[in-house]
């Protein structure tokens, strides 16, 4: 599949949580470019650096050396071209799933300013983004009312109402059963096709790496580095089924083999 | 009916038994009404003195309430500075801990001899004995707003003012309202110290003045209306706490 230009580049990063003796490497020597359009997976051992990558894409931790951009400019601070979804679906209790959906609108400029004279364009916005992922009729509820399923669903929407350049997902489908997982995996699938988002997903599981994604990239063990990209030539669109194939199953272990290895 | 059963009739049937108990018990054993009255005694103490009664508990009811209120907003406005950030959390805590754990009473006469006998100390006492729970509970619900929750919003270059606002506050009024309980109870408390420690009104003092006179049937009577009225500003507390904050009892009064 081809893919747009540069959207986010890495190269040589590195980064340092506390300072001194109590500094702790997190990442170390990365590089990597995701293309526009471009759906890709990290994975690695746990507490390798994969959250903290994402901090640094988001702005929200600094790079201490090497460069990091985003369509070009250096990424210095928190540019609201990203959102971000996790393991826990965090919405706010006291807001329905749409006005969930609605929360970075009140943030981001310019809608921030236009949410007065047009919130009722907005919300007729995040109720179709929420119908769009299966939440029909659901859109007035409270997210106590909604299954894991569906307030995750609903957490993805509100990392994507904004239309954000990159959709960062860290682990969000980790707290899922298997069968849920596999649903939100199909509505993943969906979304970035409709939408042509571009996407990072870090995730425990290679599985859901190889069905949903154009390249895999493996991490090291702390402070992480690259040590594996894996393309994943399988047509789209893909279905379920072809999570049973020997092709994937191939590229599966074919990532296994690189985890936890020294 | 069973709820009606439950909430209503059975602490009813309750409290009508133990009065009739410590009726027959009174009057079983003689016992002499400057030592324990009857539950009749008081009763009558209450139709006799309803009068000052009344006038000492609104006095009551004013210094709790003004103490209450004081301890509202400050409580809020330090709550919120206070988990504003984990600094200020850090160089506050530990002076808000000593200050809480001086025994409030001790402060009393301190508070006559600046401001003399009267309504002032007595609002003060309340004050400075509930405003603490407030603090406590409103730095907690703000301090403890989930780290990713706070990226999410941070990447969408939300200022700190913004995820207080957004957040921060709402998720701590849960916490703000069920410490209302607690204040109420301890304002309260501190008003009736007070006024039984130095001043010239309120139930306290009525039940000061009863007992120097020996009329121990209105030092009962007092304390009844003190319960009651604690009952009625605890009740109010509770019943705001639950209009105020029914997401945070998710679906709780369901099933059954
Ligand atoms: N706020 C922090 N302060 C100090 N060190 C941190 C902080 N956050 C993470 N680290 C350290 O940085 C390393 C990488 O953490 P990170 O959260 O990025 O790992 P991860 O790959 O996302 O792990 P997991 O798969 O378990 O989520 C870990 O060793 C961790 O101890
Ligand atoms: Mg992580």
């Amino acid at each position: 599949m081809q893919h747009g230009e540069a959207l986010v580049e890495l190269s040589n990063v590195s980064m340092v949580y506390g300072q001194g003796a109590n500094a702790v490497k997190a990442v170390d020597n990365l590089t990597l470019t995701v293309h526009k359009g471009e759906f890709i997976a990290v994975v690695g051992p746990s507490g390798c650096g994969k959250s903290s990558m994402m901090k640094l894409i988001s702005g929200l931790m600094p790079v201490a050396s090497g460069s990091l951009k985003l369509e070009g400019k250096p990424i210095a601070g928190p540019i609201n071209k990203v959102g971000m979804a996790f393991q826990a679906s965090n919405l706010l209790p006291w807001r329905t799933a749409v006005d969930n959906v609605l929360l970075p609108l009140e943030i981001v400029q310019p809608h921030r300013s236009q949410m007065r004279s047009k919130r009722a364009e907005y919300r007729d916005k995040a109720r179709a983004l929420l119908e769009s992922v299966g939440l029909k009729g659901f859109t007035e509820k409270f997210p106590w009312q909604l299954s894991g399923g569906m307030q995750q669903r609903t957490s993805i929407c509100r990392a994507l109402i904004h239309e954000p350049e990159i959709l960062m997902l860290d682990e969000p489908f980790g707290a899922l059963d298997a069968f849920t997982r596999e649903e939100l995996w199909c509505m993943m699938r969906d979304l970035h096709a409709q939408k042509q988002i571009t996407a990072m997903l870090v995730t425990h599981d290679l599985r859901e790496a190889v069905f949903l994604c154009d390249t895999v990239y493996v991490m090291s063990d702390r402070p992480g580095k690259i040590v594996k990209v894996q393309k994943v030539d399988l047509p789209r669109p893909r279905d379920l089924d072809v999570t049973y194939t020997a092709h994937f199953q191939e590229l599966v272990q074919e990532l296994r083999s690189y985890i936890g290895r020294h | 009916m069973q709820k009606f059963k439950e909430t209503i009739l059975a602490p009813t049937l309750f409290v009508v038994a133990l009065i009739l108990l410590w009726e027959i018990i009174v009057r079983l054993f003689g016992i002499a009404p400057t030592i324990l009255p009857s539950p009749l005694d008081i009763w009558k103490a209450l139709l006799q003195y309803w009068g000052p009664l009344v006038s000492n508990s609104w006095q009551t009811l004013f210094t709790t309430l003004a103490g209450f209120g004081l301890a509202i907003v400050f409580g809020l406005l330090l709550g919120v500075f206070i988990g504003w950030s984990k600094t200020i959390y850090g160089a506050l805590y530990p002076v808000m801990i000593g200050f809480n754990a001086v025994p409030k009473v001790a402060v009393v006469p301190i508070l006559i001899l600046w401001f003399g006998i009267g309504t002032v100390p007595a609002i003060l006492t309340a004050f400075l004995i509930s405003f603490f729970p407030i603090v406590v509970n409103v730095a907690t619900g703000i301090a403890t707003t989930e780290p990713e929750l706070r990226d999410v919003l941070r990447a969408l270059g939300a200022s700190k003012l913004d995820i207080m606002r957004k957040v921060g506050i709402p998720r701590s009024m849960p916490y703000f309202f069920g410490s209302l309980k607690v204040a109420i109870t301890l304002a309260f408390v501190g008003s009736v110290v007070s006024e039984t420690v130095g001043s010239n009104a309120g139930l306290g003092k009525l039940m000061l003045d009863a007992q120097a006179a020996f009329k121990v049937e209105l030092v009962f009577a007092a304390l009844v209306a003190l319960a009651v009225l604690g009952i009625v500003l605890y009740a109010m507390t509770a019943w705001v706490e639950k209009r105020m904050t029914g997401w945070a009892f998710r679906g709780e009064n369901q099933g059954f």
